[in-house]
């Protein structure tokens, strides 16, 4: 049986009907792994005896006949910034080579309750900083679907190890497009969730006001599944919102007539390929023949996104960053004379250069100088950034766009900062604004993957959730019949 | 204008060394970067209030309760150097 072509979902009927066990799961994968890690380079840590471990506690579980969790015997990657006890955290730097957390992010704690089997860290962008997976210490991760192209960024191993069926899902996290971004250019799909939806207790923070944990699946409803799994409030996160405990899956396959889509005149304003801008039309034309309505909207406020956002995540980067110092873990510099010379001698070899700039950027916005004219300044640009998605959320259930203007880059091609930061023109006001959005793979265009993102309201998952359903799978039936 | 100087002291502020060669690198950098935050200034914000946090003023509280804190040996198990169950660093004071 081709096991790691199965989806999450099927694995788990698998186990239940016994037709296969946890070990036979976590073993084909582990096979997997194994075989194409050397080229690809998506995980930083492979936890094979933990994996072994809980998958064998996990079939005497089913042959006790003791309840199973949501998760039971799906194999799960975790983005490399998310603490796990026991296990190296890195964040794909030099910084925390060695780091081994004393604790465990929740959104661990709630896959392992859910008997979800964790099989490694995934690789990064150090620090989630960056769109290509290629600035981490422990070398870049290429793209499944073509090797010679990156497969995006931050979460680009979780990415590219969903596609490469090394996991059946993964978990990433988003603060400007690092988990929609990749998920388009490695053909699989992505969810950023509402702000506060999820957890954060655990998560590296680079820019807190911004940052969230998602998930990458290889269909919407491996997404959804794990995506419920995750959501929720935590008394050890004061941002993370009280919701009562939501089922994605249910209704997930309700009708979407009637449902109001907007379509951003500003978006469509921007240069971007052509491939992509065909898909995603031919994907509205499919939402119209599913019994949407959808009508073109303003967000005038789109202009100032990429700015805001660069001044926003850099400020909050740079104070974020400040607590790598040398002292209580992480990396120490061997050669000091004073204490002052044990932080900057510690920092300076352990932050990347990517790093460097964006925490001595966020100093300089931050400076008292400069406070006002960028960081305030961003902060109420955010304001109407914010408030055009809710003038349009009053009439519309979601807005679509691509989720990047471009197809996947060339690995090794020049990394000019400021163009890569053009290929998040789509996804950083989502984050900006604080609300949801999933992209999923619409087609392709010259042999590679093009991402359609459905954006939605503040905790209004289940209606992105449902779109992107009815369009998968009208793309699988190839047309409904 | 971004001049050397500015680099020197913005790495100071960070704790980062940048050798002279960087500086320069950083100046162009930093000049670049600049160039294209400044477009921020052209938008008219008067009367616009900032954004911090977007669900901010929903923030759910929980009590203040006493719990036990995380083990002492947990708690410097990664720590550089460590001495009686203490993080050791350098004298700070004479």
């Amino acid at each position: 049986m081709d096991i790691i072509g199965l989806s999450a979902r099927q694995m788990q009927e698998k186990l239940m009907d016994k037709e296969l066990s946890a070990r036979d799961i976590v073993e084909a994968h582990l096979e997997r792994i194994e075989g194409i890690e050397p080229e690809l380079n998506a995980f930083i840590t492979v936890t094979r005896e933990e994996a072994l471990r809980d998958a064998d506690d996990l079939d005497r579980k089913i042959r006790d006949g003791e309840r199973l969790g949501a998760l039971a015997g799906i194999p799960v990657g975790i983005k490399d910034n998310i603490i796990t006890s026991g296990i190296k955290t890195t964040c794909g730097s030099k910084m925390l080579e060695d780091f081994i957390p004393p604790y465990e992010a929740t959104v661990i704690e709630r896959i392992k309750e859910e008997d979800g089997i964790v099989l490694g860290k995934t690789n990064l962008d150090e620090f989630a900083i960056g769109s290509l997976t290629d600035t981490s210490y422990f070398g870049a991760t290429k793209n499944p679907v073509d090797l010679n192209r990156t497969p995006g960024g931050s979460s680009g191993g979780s990415a590219a190890a969903v596609q490469a069926q090394e996991v059946a899902v993964t978990l990433g996290s988003d603060t400007g497009g690092s988990i929609r971004q990749p998920a388009s250019y490695c053909g699989v799909v992505g969810i950023k969730p509402t702000y506060g939806l999820v957890s954060r207790y655990g998560l590296v923070a680079v820019a807190n006001s911004l940052d969230q944990i998602g998930v990458f699946g290889r269909d919407v409803s491996d997404s959804a599944l794990i995506l419920g799994t995750i959501a929720g409030h935590d008394r050890r996160d004061s941002t993370s919102m009280d919701m009562e405990s939501i089922d994605y899956l249910d209704d997930l396959d309700e009708d979407i007539k009637g449902m109001r889509i907007g379509l951003p005149r500003e978006y469509f304003d921007i240069d971007m390929n052509d491939g992509i801008r065909d898909r995603v039309m031919e994907a509205v034309g499919i939402f119209e023949s599913l019994g949407a309505k959808v009508d073109e909207v303003s967000l005038p406020n789109t202009k100032w996104a990429l700015a805001t956002y660069y001044v926003l995540a850099a400020s909050e980067i740079s104070s974020n960053l400040s607590r790598f110092d040398g002292v209580r873990y992480g990396y120490r510099a061997a050669e000091y004379e004073s204490l002052d010379e044990l932080y900057m001698n510690t920092r300076t070899e352990a932050f990347g250069r990517e790093v460097k700039r964006r925490i001595m950027a966020g100093t300089y916005f931050l400076s008292r100088e400069h406070a006002e004219e960028y960081y305030r300044k961003a902060l109420q640009l955010r304001t109407l950034i914010r408030d055009d998605f809710d003038r349009v959320f009053e009439e519309y259930d979601i807005i679509i766009s691509p989720t990047t203007p471009n197809l996947p880059f060339e690995r090794g091609a020049e990394n000019d900062p400021l163009i890569m930061a053009e290929s998040d023109t789509f996804t950083v006001p989502v984050n900006l604004a604080g609300n949801c959005a999933i992209s999923i793979p619409c087609g392709d265009v010259e042999g590679l993957p093009a991402g359609l993102q459905i954006i939605g309201d503040r905790f209004k998952e289940r209606r992105i959730l449902k779109a992107g359903y009815a369009f998968e799978r009208y793309l699988s039936t190839g047309g409904g019949r | 204008m971004i001049t050397k100087d500015d680099i020197r002291d913005v790495a100071e502020l960070c704790k980062l060394n940048i050798s002279e060669e960087e500086v320069e690198n950083f100046r162009k950098d930093f000049s670049r970067i600049l160039g294209y935050v400044d477009l921020l200034k052209t938008a008219d914000t008067d009367g616009v209030e900032p954004t911090y946090h977007v669900n901010s003023g929903t923030q759910p509280l929980r009590d203040d309760m006493v719990e036990d804190s995380m083990p002492v040996e947990d708690t410097i198990q990664n720590a550089p150097e460590e001495q009686y169950g203490y993080f050791k660093l350098l004298r700070v004071m004479d």
